[in-house]
């Protein structure tokens, strides 16, 4: 195949790709999009095996073969509760890939041409050593987030002493390595970059909690861009490095959007240890030993939004743990015979990844239509009847608003405190995440339901059947 | 002319005298091999940034989750470099890492785009 003919063919690939992520911008256009982007990487493989490098075809077909059978089980046997740590596990494969292209674009350069025994250009050697250094960070800041999310390792952020001043140091001698195969050209120093890298992607990881893993997954969903990027200038490939650039920046929006809706910044959330002292709470909060609280029954709930004329439901990561989503569609089903008006109530930090609640309650064949963001639906608590929050507990806290001294000051909160009554679900009155006390479960109009989050529901829906 | 170019050119055309001829045409993944092609990358680069930039704020938060998932799935485009050294005559170690790059390229191709057509499916309105 001529190379003017395979790069007009990348570049097609490249558009599929635009219009993939286009496609995603209503639910009506995105299954289409995902077609496009099927097509395109189809057209991006099929090309290159046209390529006169590829001569034989036995190595490419069985990787493809175990590759596809393996994604293929996967992706089918996977439940939709589990698909936070799907995704961070499937990044991690992208960062070692990177790595992998890297090190064989190292040892055989000419296949690529981008130089011969004479060693390879410098150019190409710096974008090498900047794809293998975050590719490796990549996989194993994938590997420790897929490990807290599937719960291998604790989520509690682990920190020790001069972390951040061993993680510079660290950054300094991937750099100084980096430099090192830039100038040599050496084998070493891309396996001591490597070995620096990956070493540093664990460190990133390991001190961030369990809540913050939206932002994290987020970033090395863009650094699993940036990786191919590098890749893509290695190899000069006006694909690689499109496909980089939309990859990369999709997950830095993703991260921005997460921040926004933590009211952090990126740094904040990665330096770290957020949210693992409980005990950090602010002054009023955390001597709050004995204030009253008012609990209720299934039954009383039920009584509650029967009579009500409009309920918002604002789920939480509770839900997803207690898989209450199926319950959930049951019991709106039921309020919605009885000609009450049901909404669920989105916080952009809800769940463990972005999107994790939207997906989950459509896996519940709940209709997208009544799934509402934060900024849509928060001017309409105060005309509502019930607000029911399910496993959520800091994206509800009017700390957020009224504490400065509040570790979550400043972060956008759902107002279901105006609402006629607030029902919340919890297991028990402990703290969220952030390790703040949540004033509105002491309020008059707050009736707390202690309980599983599935089992709650379950009685709630037979007592509305008697 | 900054040093570092020089370098860059002295060595292309090193390489090119050393190489057998038939090498140069498998220049195909890459671009001709001049010192404008670091810059022609990276015009690729900043106008794809602002396509991904634009794109990207267009998503509905709803479909955050499928984003994801496709975005990861067409990251692993990266099989492209895996392919051609997976595909060499010689049996040595880049043949290896390619082929080990191509089955990990291809669970994530294969399991990205197919949990991305579940979470979809889940979408359609009812």
């Amino acid at each position: 195949m001529s190379p003017d003919l395979s790069a007009f063919l990348y570049l097609v690939a490249s558009v599929c790709f635009i219009m993939a992520l286009r496609g995603l911008s209503s639910p009506t256009s995105a299954r289409q999009g995902n077609l496009y982007g099927m097509v395109g990487m189809g057209l991006a493989i099929g090309t290159t095996l046209f390529n006169d490098a590829v001569l034989s075809f036995e190595t490419i077909l069985g990787g493809l073969l175990i590759g596809g059978v393996i994604g293929t089980l996967i992706a089918r046997k996977i439940k939709m509760t589990a698909l936070p740590q799907l995704v961070a596990g499937f990044h991690s494969l992208v960062g070692l890939a990177a790595v992998c292209v890297a090190a064989s674009a190292l040892y055989s350069p000419d296949v690529f041409g981008i130089g011969g025994m004479q060693g390879i250009k410098i150019s190409a050697l710096i974008e090498m050593g900047l794809g293998t250094a975050i590719g490796a960070i990549t996989f194993t800041g994938s590997i420790m987030a897929f490990g807290k999310l599937q719960g291998f390792i604790g989520s509690k952020p682990l920190v020790f002493k001069g972390q951040h001043l061993f993680n510079a140091t660290l950054l300094l001698a991937i750099i100084a390595a980096g430099t090192w195969l830039t100038i040599h050209g050496t084998f070493g120093a891309f396996w001591v970059l490597t070995a620096l890298s990956l070493l540093l992607g664990i460190l990133l990881v390991l001190p961030i909690g369990g809540a913050d893993m939206p932002v994290i997954v987020s970033m090395l969903n863009s650094y699993s861009g940036w990786a191919a990027c590098g890749i893509g200038f290695t190899l000069q490939n006006n694909l690689l490095i499109i496909t980089g650039a939309l990859v990369g920046s999709s997950g830095a929006i993703l991260s921005y959007i997460m921040c926004k809706g933590m009211n952090r910044s990126i740094v904040n959330v990665v330096l770290g240890g957020f949210g693992g002292d409980s005990s950090s709470g602010s002054g009023p909060a955390a001597s709050g030993e004995a204030k009253p609280v008012k609990t209720g029954s299934a039954e009383d709930a039920t009584f509650l939004m029967k009579n009500a004329s409009s309920v918002i439901i604002v789920p939480g990561y509770g839900m997803a743990v207690a898989q209450a989503q199926h319950a959930l569609k049951e019991m709106v089903e039921l309020l919605k015979e009885q000609g009450v008006k049901v909404r669920f109530a989105i916080h952009p930090v809800a769940g463990r990844m972005p999107g994790h609640m939207n997906v989950l309650l459509a896996e519940a064949n709940i209709p997208y239509e009544d799934v509402v963001e934060l900024d849509d639906i928060n001017r309409d608590f105060a005309s509502t009847d019930v607000a029911l929050v399910i496993g959520a507990n800091d994206v509800t806290n009017p700390a957020a608003k009224t504490d400065p001294k509040s570790p979550i000051y400043g972060m956008p909160i759902l107002d279901v405190e105006k609402a006629k009554t607030v029902l919340f679900i919890k297991r028990s009155l402990s703290s969220g995440y952030a390790g703040v006390e949540n004033e509105l479960f002491h309020r008059d109009n707050t009736m707390m339901l202690f309980g599983d989050a599935k089992k709650m529901v379950e009685q709630i829906i037979k007592a509305m059947e008697q | 002319m900054s040093i570092g170019t020089r370098v860059v050119e002295k060595t292309t055309s090193l390489v090119h005298n050393i190489l057998p001829p038939e090498t140069h045409s498998v220049e195909v993944l890459a671009g001709t091999a001049d010192s404008g092609v670091f810059i022609a990358g990276l015009t690729v680069f900043a106008l794809a940034l602002f396509v991904g930039y634009y794109v990207v704020w267009r998503v509905t938060p709803a479909l955050h989750s499928p984003l994801m998932a496709v975005t990861n799935a067409i990251s692993s485009v990266i099989i492209v470099g895996a392919l051609v050294v997976a595909g060499g005559q010689a049996f040595d170690f880049s043949k290896i890492m390619g082929f080990v790059a191509v089955v990990l390229a291809s669970i994530n191709i294969f399991g990205g785009f197919i949990v991305t057509n579940r979470m979809l499916q889940m979408f359609k309105k009812k």
